[in-house]
């Protein structure tokens, strides 16, 4: 065994007072702080998920009320879309490790980061207060009329709460975009970019350009719920449609938010795992980018039953399955990165596998509901449930896993048991196919999503579904375990226990407050794995 | 197949097994690729296990054939998929020429079907087996969607639009009919049934049930109302004559033309003066507030059977004649 140097002085030891950590401007301290914000939102959505397994486990209306229940499904969803999913990784693996991937001090504009934070948290308590008032029943989807003229729940002070925090999405997606063009080391350029840099590029573009959209919106249901504005209520002149193509011109794009930077991380732990070139480099970096670019085009796939005219559903369809190819490509590619590989079988790599397993189904029965014939018949049922949870918690969530596994050991200097974290990986990946796999079956049945009640003949799958959903809590209950305990009892990591290539692997684990002693410079690409002798340290 | 659990749903409309045929094909097909990754990516971790930590890969970046095939393959592939899944929608989407034609107004928390012989029913809707039906709806407050799974149709009822699925049953039954569309508190308890009857049967029904024709109640409205005296069937009144106006195009005083359909009707009557017929000054009054959505489909269906005053001038009695209870229209 070698020894291992700590560094003296690191990013979390420089200073220790709470102040210190709420004043900071360190990016790595604010990705941390967004760790704990969103994991404390990832357990509001859990326990708002737990509730509605439960009572799905009878087709009785038994365990809570009609109302009730309509809350819980919408706070579960509410905090998991834009508490969880959207700054999952972004704000915390994105802040933590971008500036370090690219040998930069901090981002471009340290103090705005903060601010993120705050307007972050600030968004976070507005919503907090309308749940703590009891809640909206609107669905995540505030369609109108109902959201605007209709529910009697906190609309409002739910939308201001998602209204602040696009704010702090669209400084972010600044911060990284400045930080990228203007911040990358000497001989750092475009294309010996880490994979994971170019994800967040792509990320933060749809961040500034769909965000507003959003606002605008929620701004808009905000004028018609309070002064009676006619813009959606047709009693009042206003038109229904208009929200939802409003609605998903934004959160289309949304779910690009969610799931390119977890593409990027899949990226980095592939090729660090296969020691490796990551297969088709430039090809999987335009492919970001191609998908931020088309996503914002395929909005009205969400429409086809909604009453838009046939032709321009047809439109919607062919871009759907458009943009459905660049993430087939990412695919093929990583897949081929494995080929000839040297596959060093640690737990991050395990959570890519399970990555790789959901986020293909997720993708390819987006092909289902792109395909109009089908969507007719599946639209608004399980089958659509199914179909995304595969890919935000097949895939985005569980790409966050693989990434936080992977730069843990940078971001706390510790280890934690690897066999373990491989266990968890397998019960997350057993307990999401046990949960979800039942709802595609139920949604061609027929059974429609947003049901309180619902006809006996498909209990059976529900039940299965429920269950499912209890492995996959004991999987998430065990990483929180192992990695807390980590904290305190986890082996020293060292500056690079992976043997990675990127720069963050370069500085010490935790990093220098500063990331660097002095400014790296670089001449090859990210993943030369194959030109270096790699060699235990 | 295991008793009690279902795994697929019944067939029970002609449309039924052209979805489900798209389906098969499209499980098929992707089913494939999921297994082609799944089994390589298995392959190459077992094969190229590194226990050690300490080797390297090949030094492989990339080719550029094998990324222009795994790019135009699969491009192909989906086109095949849209080019079907996009014909299916269109046997969805246009409905026949001769449909039996039942109307549906949602509200929070029930469906109301009517029929035009003048029946109507609450979440539950009677309909004659292998005979195409056409459902036209309409919400009275939020957002619905009428869905009936074992005909594999659904479509959103939206309040202030008119909104049609249409079918052929194939299979005598009870089947579901489910709110799609969140609609707030009971949302699933917006739930009926499709009943398909053998057509005697169905004959029996109808004429069991009593009232007027919606065509009948129609007229009614229309005397009531005072639409008789400005819309006169030759054209002399201070509105456009109706006579033969349905399908029509109509050229507007803003300049635009429109199709007379049932939502152009809907809106005529609710809000006359937001697409003004070229020629005529705005001076009908709203009758928002008098008539409730039964009331305006009854006046379309009135409406339809008027025939163009060019034909016959004769009185919308023989066109009731016509469409005596059960006809195909
Ligand atoms: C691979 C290409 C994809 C295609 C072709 C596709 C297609 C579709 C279609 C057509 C729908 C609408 C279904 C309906 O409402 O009837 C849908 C729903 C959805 N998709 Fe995808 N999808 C794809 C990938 C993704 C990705 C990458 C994400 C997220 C990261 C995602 C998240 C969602 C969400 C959140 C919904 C449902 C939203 C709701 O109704 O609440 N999809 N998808
Ligand atoms: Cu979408
Ligand atoms: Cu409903």
């Amino acid at each position: 065994m070698t020894t291992i140097v700590i560094p003296r002085v690191n990013y979390l030891n420089v200073k220790t007072t709470v102040a210190s950590w709420l004043l900071t401007r360190d990016h790595k301290r604010i990705g941390v702080m967004y760790l704990v914000v969103v994991a404390l939102a990832f357990f509001l959505g859990s326990v708002f998920a737990a509730g509605v397994r439960i009572e799905l486990t009878t087709p009785e209306g038994d365990f809570v009320s009609a109302d009730t229940y309509n809350r819980l499904f919408t706070m579960h969803a509410v905090f998991m879309v834009f508490f969880v999913l959207i700054p999952v990784v972004p704000a915390i693996l994105g802040n933590f490790v971008m500036p370090l991937m690219i040998g930069a001090k901090d981002v471009a504009f340290p103090t705005l980061n903060l601010l993120s934070w705050y307007v972050f948290v600030t968004g976070f308590l507005f919503t907090i207060a309308a749940l703590a008032l009891g809640g909206v029943d609107t669905g995540w989807t505030f369609y109108t009329p109902y959201s605007s003229n209709v529910s009697e729940s906190n609309v409002l002070l739910a939308g201001i709460g998602i209204f602040i925090t696009g704010f702090s999405s669209i400084l972010t997606g600044l911060n990284f975009m400045v930080t990228i063009h203007r911040m990358r080391a000497p001989g750092m350029t475009w294309f010996r970019l880490p994979l994971f840099v170019w994800a967040l590029y792509a990320t933060s573009l749809v961040m500034i350009l769909g965000t507003p959209v959003v606002a605008i919106t929620v701004g808009m249901v905000a004028l018609e719920r309070a002064f009676g504005f006619g813009i959606f209520d047709p009693r009042l002149g206003g038109d229904p449609v208009l929200f939802q193509h409003l609605f998903w011109f934004y959160s289309h794009p949304a779910v690009y938010i969610m799931i390119l930077p977890p593409m990027g991380v899949i990226s980095e732990v592939i090729a660090c795992f296969s020691r490796k070139n990551v297969f088709g480099y430039s090809f999987v970096a335009f492919s970001s980018l191609a998908i931020a670019v088309f996503g914002f085009l395929v909005w009205a796939h969400h429409l086809f039953v909604a009453g838009i005219s046939p032709y321009s559903a047809m439109v919607f369809s062919f871009l759907s399955f458009a943009v459905a190819i660049p993430s087939a490509v990412k695919t093929f590619n990583w897949t081929a990165t494995l080929y000839k590989g040297a596959i060093w079988w640690r737990a991050p790599l395990m959570w890519v596998f399970g990555f790789l397993g959901l986020f293909l189904v997720g993708g390819l029965t987006g092909l289902f509901l792109a395909s109009l014939g089908l969507d007719v018949h599946l639209h608004d049922t399980y089958f659509v449930v199914a179909h995304f949870h595969y890919i935000m918690v097949g895939g985005a969530i569980m790409g966050f896993f693989a990434g936080l596994h992977f730069w843990w050991p940078k971001m706390t200097g510790r280890m934690y048991s690897d066999g373990l974290a491989t266990v968890a990986a397998l019960l997350v990946f057993v307990g999401f196919n046990l949960t979800f796999f039942p709802q595609f079956i139920l949604g061609y049945l027929g059974m429609p999503r947003r049901y309180h009640v619902y006809p006996e003949e498909f209990q059976v799958l529900n039940v299965l579904s429920s269950s499912g959903a209890s492995v996959l809590a004991i999987g998430y209950s065990l990483v929180a375990i192992y990695l807390v305990y980590s904290l305190f009892r986890g082996e020293r990591a060292g500056a690079n226990p992976w043997l990675a290539t990127g720069l963050e692997w370069k500085t010490e684990s935790p990093p220098l407050p500063h990331n660097f002693p002095e400014t790296p410079i670089v001449n090859e690409g990210a993943y030369e794995y194959s030109k270096r002798e790699v060699k235990v340290a | 197949m295991l008793p009690g659990i279902p795994l697929f749903p019944e067939q029970a409309s002609t449309l039924a097994p052209e979805v489900d045929n798209l389906y098969f094909f499209v499980t098929a097909v992707t089913a494939f690729f999921a297994l082609l990754v799944v089994v390589l990516v298995l392959i190459f971790a077992i094969k190229y296990r590194d226990r050690t930590g300490e080797r390297v890969g090949a030094p492989i970046t990339g080719s550029i054939p094998l990324e222009l095939g795994w790019t135009i393959v699969p491009f192909f592939i989906a086109m095949a998929i849209f080019g079907w899944a996009t014909l299916v929608f269109f046997h969805i989407v246009r409905a026949p020429d001769q449909t039996l034609e039942v109307y549906s107004t949602g509200k929070r928390w029930m469906w109301r079907f009517q029929h035009i012989e003048g029946q109507g029913e609450i979440n539950e809707l009677h309909v004659p087996l292998g005979r195409p039906v056409k459902v036209i709806f309409t919400s009275e407050d939020v957002l619905h969607a009428i869905y009936i799974p074992a005909f594999r149709v659904k479509a959103d009822a939206i309040p202030g639009r008119y909104s049609s699925i249409w079918f052929t049953p194939t299979r005598a039954g009870e089947y579901h009919l489910f709110c799609a569309e969140y609609c707030g508190t009971k949302h699933s308890g917006m739930i009926g049934r499709v009943v398909v009857m053998e057509p005697n049967d169905y004959q029996a029904w109808l004429s069991g049930g009593g009232g007027l024709s919606m065509q009948a109640r129609g007229e009614q409205l229309f005397q009531q109302f005072g639409c008789a005296s400005c819309h006169l069937p030759d054209g002399s009144g201070r509105g456009p004559s109706l006579a033969g106006k349905y399908r029509s195009e109509e050229s507007l005083a803003n300049g635009t033309t429109v199709t007379v359909d049932d939502t152009y009707i809907r809106e005529s009557v609710l809000t006359p003066q937001m697409r003004l017929v070229a020629g005529y000054q705005p001076v009908m009054p709203t009758f928002q507030g008098q008539v409730n959505e039964e009331g305006l489909m009854s006046l379309i269906e009135y409406i339809k059977s008027l025939p163009s005053t060019r034909q016959t001038a004769a009185a919308p009695a023989a066109a009731a004649v016509a469409a005596a209870p059960g006809a195909p229209r």
